[in-house]
């Protein structure tokens, strides 16, 4: 082989598969950025792999000129867990949605995040079971109307980076389908964190849950709606005009100008070695609040495959390499001539 | 400290020479009876014996004291003949109270002998074990040689110059009853005295009390006038060779860290705690030094699902479980089927359904084993005869798993998990060693990689990532043959389903042939799993009574061996006994059409030989 890797483009990562998404359909961009980013960050084609459980967002490995897993439902991050912590050398991202990752699949969610499994979880958040036909799922709001809710649902939902924070996740982030350039960027820092990088993207299901995310999508409002999350930056949006500022452990919006200058917003801090600050901005909901998109979260933690294979390590150096017989005739044994 | 001959000397009195004698020890579950029957066993086989053991203990750590329900014991039986069970009826028995009397005097032979603790029949033990009048008393024990023995007396005498409080002292009781019973049999003291040192070493006091509790027991028997002689139980004539003992969770570990030497890998366990199988778990989390890597997962599904992603990786994977994981574990497995990855699913069964009887043995997940999946979704399944026996099983069924590409089911069972026999230490040389191989990595050529492209046993190559120019997807939607893209051809699906199941039923060539043991015709004892040894014992008892009876014992169960059809069809009957309602014999009557007549048990307990012999012979 040639000791000089060839310079793949995002064209490289794609398979020879159609893909199957209804037109329009938000996964498609997010597919697009996905291949540009690898391209981008040097990723191996061999050394990549994409787990995924069921749904639409989890056909997403079969586009993929990477190794992949269509696996069962909820169960990605279980699969990785087995494959991470046994092949360290493998970069691995587990792609999900809100039902998969949230319902039936909340308790491995949960469990690799806090083991901090260095993997890349993208959770497609479209609020809507699209794959099984338009039934409510775990992010969809209280009095949504879905084939399961005829009269609404009754449901509390859950907020992903909530679940994340709360699994102790090191690294937490969200973004927007269409808001590619952010897209892009914040699917690169995930590749870069070491430890389980968790990033919720709202995703436009057109055909069950249209328009769901259009507020944080639409050209017109955007600005408006959402905030970007930048390290050590004040908390500004709306073209400038209006900030985030903490009223004792509540934000409130504020407009900039007269006795509000940006020394007195909320500076973002993704590195607070507590969560407070991340737990503030992600219960930020539309309308009340512009939305944060970014990086909530980025911190440093062991992760859970070095943990295992420094103590295989340990106990090789300390008792050497595992020798049959040594085993088979350690305690007490006897003869029989 | 002062040598072991000196403060045990050899008994002066006389001594009778038997064969074999099968001892339970029954107490209180703190009673520390599980220890007890380690170290008689233990003792037993470094002096020669062959051994065989059968613990059996409550659900609960802590049951209510001094109830029936908190009754733990241990039976173990030492021979100078090769045995196969933990014997029958009852030579001994100790009870440490009456609620351990109760239970399970029924099992002591007529006249056998009887060692109670007499101080903990009081009023109040009485009232604890539900009896209103003492069984010392009312003739219950009349039958047998009964010896009341003040323990609890005896034993806070005897280590009072340690200064432990009468909590402390009381503790030591398990080693009083154990020196009694070590000098009762003329036992090795040594092993005990040592593991007592290395167990608490660091406690001076609490050793120094376990030791003098042990020598009091040791005294007591040679002073007492209730014993006029000892027991004398000579060596076996065992095949030579260097032995130790082996229970079975144990075993199974080392088959399986040995599985993963002799292929070359590593090995990864995905599990999630549960009763009897969470011992292969804690036993493989010792042995990193062999690049073992263990998952305690979140659930039994996580844990079949990492093992599904270790496949993938090319490591050796394995999932532990007993019943209830193994049905949560069912969709894992036919995505690991589907995936055609070669790994290990091990079910220590136990008492079923549902959470059943988590501490008893039961033989009663044969058919899920086999069939409880959704879909089409065979599986090989190989069941571990013996505690010794589960060693060579780990091994074969990765040989099974990685040559035909597939997860093999290993069944074991609670009494195989905890029981303990003397296995014959293998010389490593001899072990097979066995050949897995991933395709190597090749730049682009403008074909493309097949990753269901199978070979001449219907296996498809084990590519794994990482490798160059090999990338493919895989995943729980049908696959075309060959490429593996997802199909939903009629055609395909048809073929794919018949190929899998081929694939396994080609695994027949690959292990053992059915052998016998026994005529050519006549009844065919024919037994699967943990009860090999009850049925061969059986089979044995009247075959020496001229009875027209052979025995065939199945290890592989799916698929069966070659000749299963062959071998049975020479036979005017079969009987087929399972600790289950008879789910072997519904499979022999549907592969074979022959009417195979069932003894079938379902206590949660194992077969006696004397049930079985009555049983074979009323078939
Ligand atoms: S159903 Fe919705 S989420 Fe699924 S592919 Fe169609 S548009 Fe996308």
């Amino acid at each position: 082989m040639n000791a000089e890797l060839p310079v793949l483009k995002a064209k490289d990562f794609e398979s020879d598969q159609d893909v199957r998404w209804c037109p329009g359909c938000g996964d498609y961009s997010i597919l697009a950025q996905m291949k540009k980013v690898l391209a981008e960050i040097g990723a191996r084609q061999e050394s990549t792999v994409f787990i995924s459980g069921i749904g639409c967002s989890s056909r997403f490995p079969y586009y993929m000129n990477t190794y992949g897993m269509h696996s069962i439902h909820g169960r990605a991050p279980a699969f990785a867990t087995g494959l991470k912590t046994t092949r360290p050398d493998l970069d691995v991202w587990v792609i999900t949605g809100d039902g998969d990752a949230l319902s039936i699949g909340g308790n491995h969610l949960m469990h690799v995040i806090r083991r901090n499994l260095d993997i890349n979880i993208v959770l497609f958040n479209n609020s809507i079971y699209g794959l099984t036909k338009g039934q409510y799922s775990p992010t969809s709001k209280v009095g949504a109307v879905t084939k399961s809710t005829p009269r609404g649902s009754i449901d509390h939902p859950l907020n992903p980076l909530q679940v994340a924070l709360a699994a102790e996740g090191t690294f937490v982030a969200r973004s927007v389908d269409s808001s590619i350039k952010h897209l892009m960027a914040t699917l690169k820092r995930a590749s870069q964190h070491r430890g389980t990088s968790f990033v919720e993207v709202y995703q436009n299901c057109n055909v069950f849950n249209d328009g769901a995310w259009d507020y944080a999508k639409a050209k017109a409002t955007k600005d408006q709606t959402t905030v970007v999350l930048e390290h050590g930056k004040p908390l500004v949006f709306d073209g400038g005009t209006k900030g985030i500022r903490l009223n004792g452990f509540m934000p409130e919006v504020v407009e900039i100008g007269g006795d509000v200058s940006e020394s007195d917003l909320l500076v973002h801090d993704e590195k607070a070695t507590e969560p407070h600050l991340a737990n503030i901005l992600s219960r930020m909901r539309h309308p009340q609040f512009p939305e944060p998109i970014g990086v909530f979260r980025a911190i440093e933690r062991t992760t859970y495959n070095d943990g295992v294979n420094e103590q295989v390590a340990d106990a090789r150096g300390e008792q050497g390499e595992g020798d049959l017989a040594k085993m088979y005739t350690s305690g007490d044994t006897w003869t029989v001539a | 400290m002062t040598t072991s001959t000196e403060q045990f000397p050899p008994t002066s009195k006389p001594s009778e020479s038997v064969s074999g004698v099968t001892v339970r020890l029954a107490g209180d579950s703190g009673d520390g009876m599980q220890l007890l029957g380690t170290q008689l066993t233990n003792t037993s086989a470094l002096s020669g014996n062959d051994v065989a053991t059968f613990p059996d203990f409550p659900a609960e750590i802590r049951a209510p004291r001094g109830t029936r329900a908190g009754v733990s014991g241990f039976q173990v039986q030492f021979s100078s003949d090769e045995i196969f069970t933990p014997g029958d009826g009852l030579d001994a028995l100790v009870c440490m109270n009456p609620a351990a009397l109760v239970t399970n005097i029924g099992d002591l032979k007529k006249s056998g002998i009887l060692i109670v603790n007499s101080d903990s029949f009081e009023s109040k033990d009485l009232k604890l074990a539900k009896l209103e009048n003492s069984p010392l008393e009312d003739g219950t024990t009349d039958p047998y040689r009964t010896i009341h023995v003040p323990m609890t007396k005896l034993t806070r005498g005897a280590v009072e110059s340690t200064g432990l409080s009468t909590k402390f002292a009381d503790r030591c009781k398990n080693f009083f009853a154990m020196g009694l019973v070590f000098w009762l049999y003329g036992r090795d003291v040594e092993p005990t005295l040592r593991f007592i040192n290395a167990k608490f070493g660091n406690k001076p006091e609490v050793a120094e009390a376990n030791r003098l509790a042990l020598k009091a027991g040791w005294n007591y028997g040679e002073t007492t006038e209730d014993f006029a002689s000892t027991y004398q139980v000579s060596a076996a004539e065992l095949p030579a060779g260097v032995y130790r003992n082996v229970m079975g969770n144990q075993a199974l570990s080392w088959g399986l860290i040995s599985a993963a030497k002799l292929s070359g890998k590593e090995l990864f366990l995905g599990s999630y705690p549960i009763t009897p199988a969470s011992d292969i778990l804690h036993e493989l989390s010792k042995h990193k030094n062999f690049g073992v890597r263990t998952f305690q997962a979140e659930d039994e599904i996580a844990a079949v699902c990492s093992a599904v992603g270790a496949a993938f990786g090319g490591s050796m994977a394995v999932t532990t479980s007993s019943g209830p994981g193994i049905a949560l574990k069912g969709e894992g497995l036919g995505l690991g089927l589907m995936l055609e990855l070669p790994m290990i699913v091990i079910d220590v069964q136990r008492g079923g359904p549902s959470t059943g009887l988590p501490t008893k043995t039961e033989q009663s997940d044969l058919l899920m084993a086999m069939y409880g999946r959704n879909g089409e979704s065979p599986l090989p399944v190989v069941a571990a005869q013996s505690p010794a026996d589960c060693f060579r099983t780990a091994i074969e069924a990765w040989q099974v798993a990685t040559k035909f590409m597939v997860p093999v089911v290993i069944l074991s069972d609670g009494y195989i998990a905890n029981g303990a026999e003397p296995w014959r230490i293998p010389d490593v040389g001899t072990l097979p060693k066995i050949e897995v191989s991933h395709p190597a990595g090749r730049e682009p050529d403008g074909t493309q990689f097949l990753p269901y492209e199978r070979n001449e046993d219907l296996a498809r190559p084990w590519a794994i990532p990482g490798t160059e120019g090999l990338m493919h997807r895989v995943g729980g939607l049908e696959k075309e043959d060959g490429t593996g893209n997802v199909s939903y051809d009629p055609d395909n699906h048809q073929h794919m389903v018949e190929t899998r199941a081929k694939k396994i039923a080609n695994a027949a060539s690959f292990i053992d042939p059915l052998e016998v043991d026994g005529p050519e015709s006549g009844t065919l004892v024919v037994s699967w799993g943990g009860t090999y040894g009850a049925c061969r014992t059986a089979v044995k008892t009247l075959q020496e009574k001229g009875q027209n009876v052979a025995h065939a014992h199945m290890r592989w169960i799916h698929p069966f061996p070659a000749n299963t059809e062959e071998v049975f069809r020479r036979y005017d009957k079969i009987v087929v006994p399972e600790l289950n309602s008879g789910q072997l014999r519904l499979m022999i009557r549907n592969e074979f059409l022959i009417d195979a007549v069932g003894i079938n048990k379902i206590k949660g307990k194992p077969f006696s030989v004397s049930e079985l012999v009555d049983e074979i012979e009323s078939a």
